[in-house]
């Protein structure tokens, strides 16, 4: 009998409602950016519109057996963290089944109702229960959760006193000693300094080779490769591939449907574009010019557009965009290079590359569209979107990013490292003393 | 074996046992708002007993210099802290559970549990205020020398009564709260108007005899009045007719607050 079987699952999310609302603007604006026909046409006629609908998952059918540790990828937007919400009952399908046999736990986001005022040890206990642990149970594992985490001595210290790798290990901790016979892991892996992954990881697989069935999203395709025993693409909401995952994550990434760090087009003829020019490659550069698909957040990118013109007398517009996980435009960057700027290119074979400077981009896998488009006429030549992802890591442990000492997840969808001075005029008063800086950190 | 069915429109068949398998998470959760109210504070667990011993003083001193309530004998303090004990508690309930599934959205878009356990919760915790309030009321009692009537023992059941009413009022504003968000702004309005419309500072028999059954119609004329009655005894006689009509609002409002929660709680981590 299937540990979980799931039969026709959909989910739609209704937009238009949500668009009318409070944040109507944006989402208008967003949408005019995303398909401008679309948007134009949609206001014409607005009123006879019904709302608009967005199918997150389609007809989704998986039977996942009992020990299997199964791993989804797929690139943004596709319905991975859906799946996931769904089969962890936070959000509801539309339509379809599932159907899980067994004790479940979900682990959607580290430190989960981690409360910042509480200390270790009641975070451990608060945390424990909201993913599900009795009071007996995180009992008897407390000594080797505050072991597995290296916070021995601090364990009576609020936790927003923590460093932010003691706080990660912490949250991490917890979670790792969950003991469901079905766990449902969402990308989590992506924090933490690379010692105290690689020991996250060793322990997801005890608990896959411990018989218990394990639902993990990835990006990270190796650790797919190493950790699962089946793979599961998902595209546009419906399962594209099933089967071993050294074959689905190698078809993923080679295949038009998949996303890595680098895409070329080798024949001319298919290449994305027209008569005039077409995109033969995009690729996702470190600063010392190698192919990279994760960045540390420190350092700068560099996308590189390859193209061929074919027609002469063209003045070209290259440009690409960002687009984080929720699928929001971050921005669009044109190519502003003086010597081609304006210029009618003569035919060949072109390779243009923007740098995203390092200390600006927020975490989190970014897809990235490209477009080459002339505007004398103005024409739209090619528009690759999805044609490039990669992961900005954060480390979290460095001394020099916009993190400063915070360790917990940062909102917003850029990180900026600004210059910042703050000013400072001693009180007048001679009977107030300047306090000593008694640094939470200088403590630990 | 334990066997989860997700379907559409379909989780409610395992919902009253999910929120017993959780009955801890009641705890943790209502341990956790107590423990971080009184963190970095320094008297500490002490404001449990400052907050409500202050609000009983001013109230004394209000309600008897301005609205000169007939005390029939009963020391004023314990006149007033029967009235304001449940209508604080039932006050603070309501508006602490209206926002208390906005300000966890974190919990509820990332884990899933009964949602009905975060305005439990509130609930719960400000019944922990009013055992402690309760505390000084029976200090109070002791320093007038005051011996309650044995009514006192059916007191339990009146307390029930507010903990049910706050509830059902609290589990229809914070699942409305979640979709409307004007009732952050509407809540607090209800509250204060409630205190008035209350007979806090006044006794029932202050209305006019033919409008006292509408007035019942409010759930905590009748629980203070019973309050007052089962504590100070034959200084307020009991009207029945009120008392069965706040019993009938409070099931009312239990029953359809539950209703209306289950039915929108399935959408509150698409909308939030």
């Amino acid at each position: 009998m299937s540990a979980i079987s799931i039969e026709h699952l959909s989910k739609r999310y209704i937009l238009g409602r949500r668009a009318n609302s409070e944040d109507g603007l944006r989402h208008a604006m967003e949408r005019a950016f995303r398909k401008p026909a679309e948007f134009v046409r949609s206001l014409a006629n607005r009123r006879s519109n019904p709302p608009e609908e967005f199918w997150a998952l389609r007809d989704i059918n998986l039977e996942i057996e009992p020990g299997e540790v199964v791993g989804i990828i797929g690139r943004n937007g596709a319905g991975k963290s859906t799946l996931l919400k769904i089969l962890s009952r936070i959000t509801e399908p539309t339509e379809g089944r599932v159907r899980m046999r067994g004790r479940t736990a979900s682990l959607l986001e580290v430190a989960t109702g981690f409360h910042p005022d509480l200390t270790g040890r009641e975070n451990i206990f608060l945390n424990g229960a909201i993913l599900g642990m009795t009071r007996a149970e995180i009992r008897r594992k407390f000594d080797d959760i505050v072991q597995f985490a290296e916070v021995e001595r601090f364990i009576d210290v609020p936790v927003k006193r923590y460093s932010s790798g003691m706080y990660v290990r912490l949250a991490f901790a917890v979670a790792a000693h969950l003991e469901p016979e079905i766990l449902i892991v969402d990308e989590v892996l992506a924090v933490g300094d690379a010692s105290f992954q690689k020991k996250c990881l060793d322990k997801m697989d005890d608990v896959g080779h411990a018989g218990r069935t394990v639902l993990f999203v990835s990006h990270n395709m190796r650790a797919v490769t190493r950790l699962s025993s089946r793979c599961v693409l998902l595209d546009k909401g419906c399962v594209a591939l099933d089967g071993p995952p050294s074959r689905v994550a190698s078809a993923y990434l080679s295949s038009g449907v998949g996303t890595s760090a680098a895409r070329e087009w080798d024949d001319v003829s298919t290449a994305p574009g027209d008569d005039i020019v077409r995109v033969r490659a995009v690729r996702v550069r470190s600063e010392d010019g190698e192919l990279v698909d994760a960045v540390d957040i420190r350092r700068s990118i560099g996308i590189e557009i390859e193209y061929d013109v074919l027609q002469a007398g063209y003045v070209f517009h290259p440009h690409y965009g960002l687009r984080n996980e929720d699928g929001l435009l971050l921005f669009l960057a044109q190519d502003v290079d003086p010597r081609w700027r304006g210029r009618r290119r003569p035919p060949g074979r072109y390779v243009s590359t923007g740098w995203i400077p390092g200390n600006f981009l927020a975490e989190g896998a970014m897809t990235v569209g490209v477009t080459l488009m002339t505007l004398q006429p103005e024409h739209l030549h090619v528009t690759v979107s999805d044609a490039v992802l990669f992961r900005v890591v954060d480390c979290l442990t460095a001394p020099d990013t916009a993190r400063g000492d915070y360790p917990r997840p940062i909102s917003g969808v850029v990180r900026p490292m600004f210059t910042w001075t703050t000013s400072y005029t001693p009180t007048l008063s001679p009977h107030l003393e300047v306090p000593h800086p008694v640094g939470a950190q200088s403590n630990l | 074996m334990h066997e989860v069915v997700i379907e559409a429109g379909r989780l409610e068949r395992q919902y009253w046992n999910d929120l017993w398998r959780y009955r801890e998470l009641f705890y943790f959760l209502a341990w956790r708002d107590i423990l971080v109210r009184y963190k970095q504070t320094v008297v500490g667990a002490s404001w449990a007993f400052i907050r409500p011993f202050v609000t009983m003083v001013i109230l004394t001193v209000v309600f008897g210099k301005v609205a000169k309530m007939d005390s029939g004998g009963v020391p004023y303090p314990i006149l007033v802290l029967c009235g304001t004990l449940p209508w604080q508690f039932f006050s603070t309930a309501v508006s602490e559970s209206a926002g208390s599934i906005l300000s966890n959205t974190a919990l509820i878009s990332k884990v899933y549990f009964p949602r009905m356990a975060v305005p439990m919760t509130a609930i719960i915790t400000s019944f922990v205020d009013f055992l402690v309030s309760a505390v000084i009321l029976v200090l109070l009692m002791g320093w007038y020398h005051f011996a309650p009537s044995i009514r006192i023992l059916l007191l339990p059941i009146f307390v029930l009564q507010a903990f049910i009413a706050a509830l059902g009022l609290g589990l229809w504003f914070s699942a409305l709260t979640v979709r409307f968000r004007d009732f952050r702004h509407v809540v607090p309005f209800i509250a204060q108007i409630g205190l008035y419309i209350s007979p806090v500072g006044f006794s029932t028999d202050a209305v006019p005899q033919q409008w006292r059954l509408l007035y019942s119609v409010n759930p905590m004329v009748g629980v203070i009045d019973a309050f007052r009655w089962s504590i100070i005894g034959s200084a307020a006689p009991l009207y029945a007719p009120g008392l069965m009509m706040s019993v009938l609002v409070t099931a009312i409002c239990m029953f359809t607050g539950v209703r209306y929660f289950r039915s929108t709680e399935r959408t509150f981590a698409d909308i939030i």
